[in-house]
């Protein structure tokens, strides 16, 4: 192979300061209390950031409470302008927000320059669009907005699941406080300062910065309407169980171990590149990843050296090279949990390999794996990794396909991979996930809803859908 | 061939595994925005000169413009002797006696375009009088095009067995034969094109004629380095890929090299395996490669017009 030369994304182009306090009211206060966020290709520390307590959560809704009467009689079209106006001035530093994402969450620059950026302005536009529309979206002649929304939003995506929760909500005529993860502050923080660059009334956006603790104060507010949390099941369930009986909407958003099926008709160089996009996208760090390969029996042998030989190209290393492939895992905690689950995955008897290649000694590296000879009694094949860890199965029917794949607590997504459609539509039909793909693999777009079936979550996000959790 | 082989023939070809549309096109797409700056850049502009089959196929080629492209492949760039010669020089057979008198013992190889060129609409005996004759005035490489007609009618008896008598009559001169991409209408297609001209007994597959108007696409030559390094695994002979028409810069050219790199790898990043067919490439690679020497662009006038 020739080797590609360094081609760094100039890291000049974001500049970060080193302290940030929380964004309420329209304003950033001085932080009291702190914590480090730290870019976890090399363990350095980014900036100091504001850890909120039960007081400043109260201050942050008390300020979208007020914003919500101004905010909510504007009509949709004026909303609309500032949608409008956030998306534009998204796409006007979308390098700069690139790559800050990837120095705070470790993803390659090509993702999150080619992938969230884009997403996260088309999420703004096409909310945008519905500001003045509601009337016509399904849910009643008059549909009304909630109120202040609570939005708690994980580390994998950060500014994409910021652009999820906040751009209906604003759309609907809602305000918001949200709380970005702990390890993955940064790019809300800039958001804050896109709306301000907006001339966003004050108090409609609120960013609160901190841990579970944070959150917890949050969703668990009194003066809060609605909650939207994407997570873990674990916390989800915790959420659920704190906002029963209080009158709070509440959608979830939660884990997945989605089945992607490998036909014997498959395409099957797409369906190897789809395999690599399912698990290996974004460090696996995603709840829909493809992470439970059910490949049928009579080609799996040839699908696996297919897949093995295209592993071996990917390129491990500096999230901000422009050719690296698989970044950084996002912290400490969540390589400890891939490097657990994948050593059970070996002491239970599944068969490990990974392509050679060599991680960086400083941060938190992980190399793309994958586990063959998996049966659905491993815990490989049951529990979320979240990790580049692929768990391989085979089955032998159409029928046993369906039964294997929905034979999970989970239901999110779900890949089909064949040549013959008529067999994509009628397994489809039978999987029970919130999104099927049929010869692709997380593919994304606002106008298509997402959301799950069972310890997935429920509510949908995205498209027409997506705005009935946000009225009433 | 018997029945037997040929309805085998047609199994294998339709038993192939499909090709996604979509798909191909996104896995080119993102190979595409692969960075290749610097050393990476400078070594890979060379292999791409290396790999430059530099055409001329007008109605109006002369003795004197064939010499003097000639000449140039020689000697790309005048002012810099590092500068390495490329692959070969393809023309029309009647302009073969011409190339062959300035390249003969040069080590640059001389191909002809046979067997009825472009469009390949001509009786077999034609075919075959055509390439004799370009082999007998010294070309050693022959570039012919297949039955798109008989093809796309399902008629793969015909274009193999043309294949095969085309192979035949080149003699020791390698066989690359054209599939004409562009006409095929489908990624199917163009992987049971390649695998039909690789089992009979193609030593290159090339995309295109320059001649209709899609030719050489990324999309397109992945899924033919796709079907080489599946031939190789398969029946263990290796055969070389050349895309053709179309490809203009420095940054097309890179973009190809990263998908040989990424899909076949280091055996097929050499000019025996793989090529460019194209005409106004090289000066843009020149271009390129003094730009990176002297750091700085040197205007079009400083590189030969031919």
């Amino acid at each position: 192979m020739f080797e590609y030369a360094p081609a760094p994304e100039s890291r000049s182009v974001v500049q970060i300061a080193p302290s940030y306090g929380l964004f309420i009211d329209g304003l950033f206060e001085e932080a009291k209390s702190t914590f480090k966020t730290v870019n976890p290709a090399d363990e350095e520390v980014l900036a100091e950031v504001a850890l909120a307590g039960p007081e400043d959560v109260d201050r942050a809704v008390a300020a979208a409470r007020r914003a919500f009467e101004t905010w909510s009689a504007l009509p949709g079209s004026e909303r609309a302008k500032y949608l409008f106006r956030i998306a534009r001035i998204i796409q006007e530093r979308s390098r700069e927000l690139a790559v800050l994402e990837s120095l705070d969450n470790g993803k390659p620059i090509k993702e999150s320059r080619d992938v969230d950026l884009p997403l996260v302005a088309a999420h703004f536009f096409y909310y945008a669009g519905w500001a003045d529309k509601l009337a016509y979206a399904g849910f009643g002649s008059d549909p009304k907005p909630l109120g202040v929304a609570g939005q708690v939003i994980p580390w994998n995506f950060p500014l994409l699941m910021l652009a999820w929760k906040i751009a209906p909500a604003l759309a609907a005529g809602n305000t918001v406080v949200l709380k970005p993860a702990e390890t993955t502050p940064l790019s809300a923080l800039f958001f804050a300062d896109v709306c301000r660059q907006a001339g966003l009334p004050p108090g409609v956006v609120n960013i609160v910065t901190g841990a579970g603790d944070t959150g917890r104060y949050l969703v668990e507010h009194p003066d809060v309407d609605k909650v939207a949390f994407t997570g873990s099941t674990e916390v989800g369930r915790q959420i659920a169980r704190s906002v029963a009986g209080t009158g709070k909407r509440l959608t979830l958003e939660l884990g997945g171990k989605a089945a992607n099926i490998v036909f014997d008709d498959a395409p099957i160089d797409q369906a190897v590149e789809g395999i690599v996009n399912g698990i290996f996208f974004n460090q696996g760090h995603v709840c829909c990843a493809g992470s439970r390969l059910l490949v049928q029996e009579s080609i799996a042998e040839e699908l696996l050296d297919s897949l093995k030989r295209r592993m071996a190209t990917l390129r491990v290393g500096d999230p901000l090279d422009k050719n690296t492939d698989v970044g950084a895992i996002n912290s400490a905690a969540q390589l400890a949990r891939i490097t657990e689950l994948s050593e059970i995955g070996s002491s239970e008897g599944a068969e490990r390999w990974s392509p050679e290649c060599s991680l960086p000694d400083r941060g938190f590296w992980f190399a793309p794996t994958i586990f063959t000879g998996v049966t659905q009694a491993h815990r490989i094949a049951r529990e979320e990794i979240f990790g580049p860890v692929l768990s391989v199965l085979t089955f032998r029917t159409p029928d046993e396909a369906i039964e294997k794949a929905n034979n999970t607590p989970y239901g999110l997504s779900a890949g089909i991979w064949s040549e013959k459609g008529s067999r994509i539509l009628a397994v489809a039909d039978k999987l029970r996930a919130g999104v099927v793909w049929a010869n692709t693999f997380n593919k994304f777009d606002p106008t298509s809803p997402f959301g799950g079936y069972k310890e997935s979550g429920y509510g949908r996000e995205g498209g027409r859908h997506g705005l009935e959790a946000y009225l009433a | 061939m018997t029945a037997t082989v040929m309805s085998d023939l047609r199994s294998l070809l339709h038993g192939l595994p499909g090709v996604d549309k979509v798909g191909v096109e996104a896995r080119a797409a993102a190979l595409a925005t692969r960075s290749v700056k610097t050393t990476a850049k400078a070594q890979a502009i060379d292999l791409a000169i290396r790999m430059v089959d530099l055409t001329t196929l007008e109605g109006a080629d002369t003795p004197g413009k064939v010499r003097a492209l000639s000449a140039k492949a020689l000697r790309p760039d005048p002012a810099d002797p590092t500068c390495p010669p490329v692959a070969a020089i393809c023309v029309y057979p009647a302009m073969v006696p011409v190339a062959f008198e300035v390249l003969k013992g040069s080590g640059v190889h001389l191909a002809s375009v046979a067997t009825a060129f472009p469009s390949g609409q001509a009786p077999l005996d034609v075919k075959l009088a055509d390439t004799r004759d370009a082999v007998a005035g010294g070309a050693d490489e022959i570039d012919m095009v297949i039955s798109r007609g008989a093809f796309l009618a399902g008629d793969y008896t015909k274009v193999f067995d043309e294949i095969v008598a085309v192979k035949e009559a080149c003699g020791s001169a390698h066989l690359k034969v054209i599939l004409e991409t562009g006409e095929l209408g489908t990624y199917d297609n163009v992987r049971r094109a390649s695998w039909l001209a690789m089992l009979a007994g193609a030593d290159f597959i090339k995309t295109s004629t320059g001649k209709v108007p899609v030719a050489a696409t990324l999309p397109v030559t992945l899924v033919m380095l796709e079907a080489v390094r599946d031939f190789r695994a398969r029946a263990g002979r290796q055969i070389g890929v050349k895309p053709a028409g179309g490809i203009r810069t420095t940054k097309d050219a890179m973009k190809y090299l990263v998908l040989i790199n990424e899909t076949v790898g280091d055996d097929w990043l050499s000019p025996d395996w793989f090529r460019f067919g194209a005409s106004s490439l090289l000066n843009d690679l020149l271009m390129q490669r003094t730009k990176l020497t002297t750091g700085h662009y040197a205007g079009p006038d400083y590189f030969t017009l031919d």
